[in-house]
Formats: C-alpha cells, structure tokens, sequence
C-alpha cells in the first residue's frame, strides 16, 4: 500500500514546473514559484520554486541557515516574501495572513500554549473557526485518541514529556484538518530514544493521512529518508538539489548532496573515458589510482570530477597489511586492481553496530570514513590497509565547491 | 580516600557532584574554608546582621513603633487608650479621605494598566521606527520626581495655562478646560506617571514570550486581536497583577502629585496626615491616621502577594 502511495506520489510535478491557478482541481497542494525572503540586506531564501502533492511528503534538508525553515514560514505566511508567489491547492496566498492558509504548523518547541490545558490547545484552532460546541468537543476527543493523548486531556502542557508535548502539538495542528501540515523540526527536542519512537509515530501518521501534503523541515537525514517522498536539499538559502530518497542518496547531482545526505567521502578524479549520457560506467584517475564509478553526467576525458563513496559502501581488501605495504613505498602502486585505494588508519571509532574508521589514503592526500560491518575484523590505528569499492557503489558527482 | 590537606573525602559524592562538593568528615576548623561563617545559628552570622539590624530599628521600627504609640497618647503624651482611635475612624474627614484614597489610587491603577498594556503590546508586536527610543523615554520619566507631571499639567491645561488661552483666543465663548484641580487633574497626572510602572515588566514578559506561539495561534485562525486575547495577556498576567500591585500601592501613598496639583477639595490620607501634623500641629490624630494608612498599605500588599502567586504558580489553568 505504501508502495502504491509513493509510486503515484513520484506521478506529482517536479518542481519548479507551476499548475495553473484556474484548474478546479490543482495537483499541487503548495507551490512556491521563485520566493525569495530577505531581511535587510541579508538573504534568507533565494529563488526558491518547489510543488508538493497532496498527499506527497517533502523534506527540506540542509544545515543551519540553509533557508530551510525559512521556507517553511514563507508558506505558513509568517514570512512575507520579498518576491516570488506562494500557492495553495493553486490558489495565490503570498498576501493572506496565517490565519486565512489554513495550513496546520508544528514547531521545533511544539508551541503549546501553557496557560490552557490540553484539551483547550486542541479546541484552539475549532474555537477560532467559531465551531459549535458539540462538535469541538467530539473533533478534540477524536485528534487526542488518534494521538494517543486522550488520559491527559486536562493536564497542561507542563505536565507533559517531550514526546507528549509534540503528539498534542500534532493533534492541533490536525484539529483544523488542514490540507497541508508543516513541521519544523518537529523532533529536534526530543532524545535520541524519543526521536526514534516518534518517527515510528509520524510514519505511521502519515498512512493514515493520505491526502494531505506534508513539508517537514530537517536537518537529520535519517529522518528525512524515513518519511520523505521527496527531499529538497537546502544550501546558502537555495535550493541546491530535489528528488527522492533514493535518487539523492545513490546518485547524487552534486557534491554537497554527496556529501550532506549519507556522508560520502569525495575523492578528486580526473575522467579518462568518455561519457557520454548519465548512467554508465565512467573511468577516472584518483590520484595515480584508477578507478570506476557510475557516472549520472555526460564526462569528456581529462573533465575534472569528485568519486563520492558512502562509508558503509568501502570494503577492507582481504590480506590488507601486505598488500598496503606494496603501495606504501612510492604510493603510486603498480597496477593493483581497480578501486583498491591504499591507506593508512587513523582512527577507530566503535559505534555499537559496527566500527567507523577513519583512513588517510596514501598518494591521495584524503581521509575518507569507512563504515565496518558487526563482527567483522578491525584494524588498529596505525595499520596500514587496502580499500576497495564496487564500481556500482561509487559514483561521479561534478568538481564543485563544497 | 584523602585529599593532599588531609580529610576524607566521601567517595560517593566526589564521583557525582566533584570534589568541590563533596562531603568533608575529619576536617580541621582552621583554613580558608572553615574559617568564614558558613555554620546557621553561629554567633558570627548574627554579628553581619547586626549593621543592618540596627539602621532598620534606629531609623524605620523606633518611628513606626513611636507613631503606634503617639496614637495611643494625647498632645501632652498622656495615654489616652482607645478614645483617638475612635474618634478618628467616626470621623467623617476620616472616612472621606479614606475613601477618596482608594477611589484615586484605584481610578489610577485602572488608566494606567489600560495604557501600559496598550503601549506594552504596541513596543513589542507592532514593529516601527524609534520604538526603542519612545521605550528610553518612557523609562526615563520613572526617574522623575513625581510632582513635575502636576506641574506640567497645571502650565498646560491649568486655568491660566498655554491650552486655555489658546483656546481663550480661538473661541472666546467656551468654557475653560478645568480639570487640573480636582480628581480628574490628580488621577491624569498619576496614571501619566506611573504608567511606566506598567510597562516597564510587560516589556521584559513580552520580549520572553516565542514568537512562535504567536504564528502557531495565527495559523490556527486567530486574528491579531485574538491572538493577544487568548495568548498575549494570559501570559502578561502575571506581570500586570504585580504592576496593578505596585501602582496601586504607590498611588495610594502618593502625596508629591497631589499636592502640587493644588487640588483643595481632593483630601487623601496622605493629605490628611500632613494637614494634621505641619499645618494643625495634631499629632496623636495624626498618628492614627498614619497607622490606618500603614494598615491598608500591609493589606494591599499581602492582597498582591496571595494573587501574584496564585497567578505564577503551577497549578493555574485557563478556562476551557
């Protein structure tokens, strides 16, 4: 079932592609066309043009100050853009006021008013649509049993852990049914054992909301490959790079995706091959060490290129320390096999589900992280070892700035 | 285990809360540490209150205990017992001036929270140029004296001030602006004086307050009206029962504004007092009045403590 969700949800526009505001029934539950939102002199989000679905889950993922949540307050209409147009189900809201959007926000802090208990931060939203009593009453005890907070109903918000702050911030958002649910780094509060559990939760929330079109700000990754369809990459206040989970983390358009989403070592290579659509085997010099990486680029021979390998993709080469050796002399080697990279360990980090090192290559000048498996065996710092890659887990992204 | 000095050190503590904390048995009296007074009830925490101690009685508890008993006293300090005591609670000046007391400090409790709030909520959610520098003004009539507000209303809007005579010369056939002298004068000039009083902890409650609470109330449908409404003030409450307190308090103690207002027929305790000590040399009726004036000023302040806790404790809730 959530197969078939995610296979119609890919069907949705790519971004940057506007619907017409006239359609009676736009595809696009937000759509932001070249918003820009500056404070001053400084630019807070540049140019960003994105279309979520109804129904479709988009995770905007950058670090601090990517213009991330900014993006998510010009849609929220705590923003007001300085350019650009902000849509909603195709209707242009870049001048109503929060209060008109209908859209229901989560925040970081989860916003509870304190002063009002449970209950009454539910019924918040429903109040101020001047609902009828009765039904108030029926949609608040409905939103908390979905949410699991129906014993706390009369407590107040200090009262509450973490975890059941957010699950009563969720259930308000929802009261309203809103056809687009904003989340702002709804778990970034939370510990690391809550987080988990929530994201359990949000998951499975999102099945049962099957139509409404969901923008959740990150800037975890787990969490955005967990429960987007989509994610858009955020850098400098721009958007640098949109597409599924799976498209970003295998093959990544750019550096800083590479790099951003999954960690990926960078190596700089230059092409010896010839190209020429996306998608086959290119063949690079890293160094004086050949090697092989999908290349989702057109690439000319003597084009300078980054092999972006994720740590777990790295494997250590049976016979390591002898066959380092071999390489340590000149660091050129000669003529060892393809994607074999010698290095030297660094450091050894255990992670509980495995061993993370950290091995400067030889003839590279490169520390790249290497992601052992449990139970498999661990070098010691100092040790010297070979690296290798299948041609298949390593791929080209373009030579640009990180 | 020990220490370089010497005593032991109990284990458990120095591993949880360092060894800055911990639990020192066998210690000797003497050093840095033990020789300052840390040991309650030792003789020497009482000699650091001593200073204090004895300005507080030399200069506050003797006056007051001596007016308590001048009450009790005739002109020529004999005991009268309770008869002063009766005679000034039935008299009719008495409970006027009590009256209008409460009356003027409540009128002006009431202008200056309405404005304080107004102003409080204008500074801090409406953003405009110079709203720092009308905070420094407003700040900086706190540091006025008092009687300066009076003075300046009596040059503007007394019956011979600048307003008067514009008008005077404007329309020659409407009656003069005359409102300086009497209760209204006394609660304007109160209510534009301690109105900053008001502001002043709104501002700092306001400041704190997420701005994402506000845009979560908004994008939930709340106008800007209900926003400050239902999230603004319950949260600003607080602050504005200990400013009503406050003002209230001080209003109730004014004496500088209404003086200088010249208001003959405005007669507040503090009023009543002075005319009974300086102009009419009646101390013991004096004395009694001040007492009763003490009396309501403890009975304001235990009001303002029970509600501003009340208020700020943990276990308030608003309505459903």
């Amino acid at each position: 079932m959530l197969s078939t969700m995610k296979k119609s949800r890919r069907a949705a526009p790519a971004a940057g592609h506007p619907t017409p505001a006239a359609a009676v029934e736009p595809e696009n539950a937000v759509e932001l066309r070249d918003v820009s939102v500056s404070y001053g002199t400084t630019v807070a989000l540049s140019g960003l043009s994105l279309a979520v679905a109804r129904g479709e889950t988009v995770a905007l993922l950058g670090p601090s100050g990517s213009g991330k949540s900014t993006a998510l307050k010009a849609i929220a209409g705590f923003e007001r853009p300085s350019s650009g147009r902000v849509l909603l189900d195709g209707v242009d809201v870049t001048d109503a006021s929060p209060a008109r959007r209908g859209i229901g926000v989560v925040v970081q802090q989860y916003a509870l008013f304190p002063h009002m208990r449970v209950d009454a931060n539910v019924a918040y939203g429903l109040k101020a649509r001047r609902m009828p009593k009765a039904e108030i009453a029926a949609r608040v005890k409905a939103m908390l049993e979905m949410v699991g907070m129906e014993g706390h109903a009369h407590k107040l918000p200090r009262q509450l852990s973490g975890g059941q702050q957010q699950r009563v911030a969720i259930a308000r958002a929802l009261a309203i049914r809103p056809q687009v649910l904003l989340l702002d780094e709804p778990l970034s509060a939370l510990d690391a054992s809550l987080r988990a559990e929530m994201l359990l939760e949000l998951q499975a929330l999102r099945a049962e909301l099957p139509d409404i079109a969901m923008v959740y700000v990150t800037h975890d990754q787990s969490e955005a490959l967990t429960l987007a369809d989509r994610i858009a990459v955020m850098r400098n206040a721009r958007l640098e790079e949109i597409g599924t989970a799976e498209q970003l983390y295998s093959r990544p358009a750019g550096a800083f995706t590479a790099k951003f989403l999954g960690g990926a070592s960078l190596l700089p290579a230059i092409s010896t091959t010839v190209v020429p659509d996306g998608g086959a085997m290119g063949s690079v010099l890293a160094g004086a060490h050949r090697m092989k990486a999908v290349a989702p680029f057109a690439v000319n021979p003597g084009g300078r290129v980054l092999v972006a390998v994720r740590p777990h993709a790295w494997k250590l080469a049976a016979g390591s320390p002898a066959a380092a050796a071999g390489w340590a002399g000149d660091g050129a080697g000669d003529g060892y096999t393809v994607n074999s990279l010698p290095g030297r360990v660094e450091s050894v980090q255990w992670r509980g589900a495995g061993h993370r090192l950290q091995v400067d290559l030889i003839g590279l000048s490169e520390r790249v992280t290497v992601d052992l498996p449990a139970m498999s065996a661990v070098p010691a710092p100092g040790d010297l070892v070979v690296l290798t890659v299948e041609p298949q887990h390593a791929v080209l992204v373009p030579a640009g700035e990180l | 285990m020990r220490t370089a000095a010497g005593p032991r050190v109990t284990p458990a503590l120095v591993g949880s809360a360092g060894v800055g904390s911990a639990r020192v048995t066998g210690a000797p009296k003497a050093g840095p540490a033990s020789s300052f007074p840390h040991i309650p009830g030792s003789w020497r925490s009482w000699l650091w209150l001593a200073v204090p101690l004895l300005f507080v009685a030399v200069f506050f508890a003797y006056p007051l205990a001596q007016i308590g008993a001048q009450s009790f006293q005739d002109k020529y300090g004999a005991g009268v017992g309770l008869a002063n005591w009766q005679y000034e609670l039935s008299s009719a000046a008495v409970q006027k001036a009590t009256a209008a007391t409460l009356k003027i400090a409540a009128l002006s409790t009431l202008g200056a929270l309405l404005l304080g709030t107004f102003i409080a909520l204008a500074l801090s959610f409406v953003p405009f140029r110079g709203a720092g520098l009308v905070t420094r003004l407003i700040e900086t009539v706190v540091s006025f004296p008092s009687f300066l507000i009076p003075l300046a209303f009596s040059i503007l809007y007394g019956r011979t001030g600048v307003v008067n005579s514009v008008l005077g010369q404007l329309a020659p056939g409407l009656p003069a602006l005359n409102f300086v002298n009497d209760v209204p004068g006394v609660v304007l000039a109160e209510v534009a004086f301690y109105t900053p009083f008001v502001v002043r902890p709104l501002l700092a409650v306001f400041s704190q307050l997420p701005r994402e609470l506000l845009d979560v109330a908004g994008s939930l449908g709340s106008g800007p009206l209900a926003i400050v409404r239902t999230v603004i003030l319950p949260a600003g409450l607080p602050a504005l029962a200990a400013s009503a307190g406050l003002t209230f308090l001080l209003t109730m103690n004014e004496f500088g504004i209404i003086l200088f207002t010249g208001a003959k027929n405005v007669m507040t305790l503090p009023m009543l007092i002075y005319t009974r000590s300086i102009v009419t040399f009646d101390m013991p009726s004096a004395a009694v009045i001040a007492c009763i004036q003490v009396a309501l000023s403890l009975g304001v302040y235990c009001l303002y403590r029970w509600t501003y806790k009340k208020l700020s404790g943990a276990n308030h809730a608003a309505p459903r």
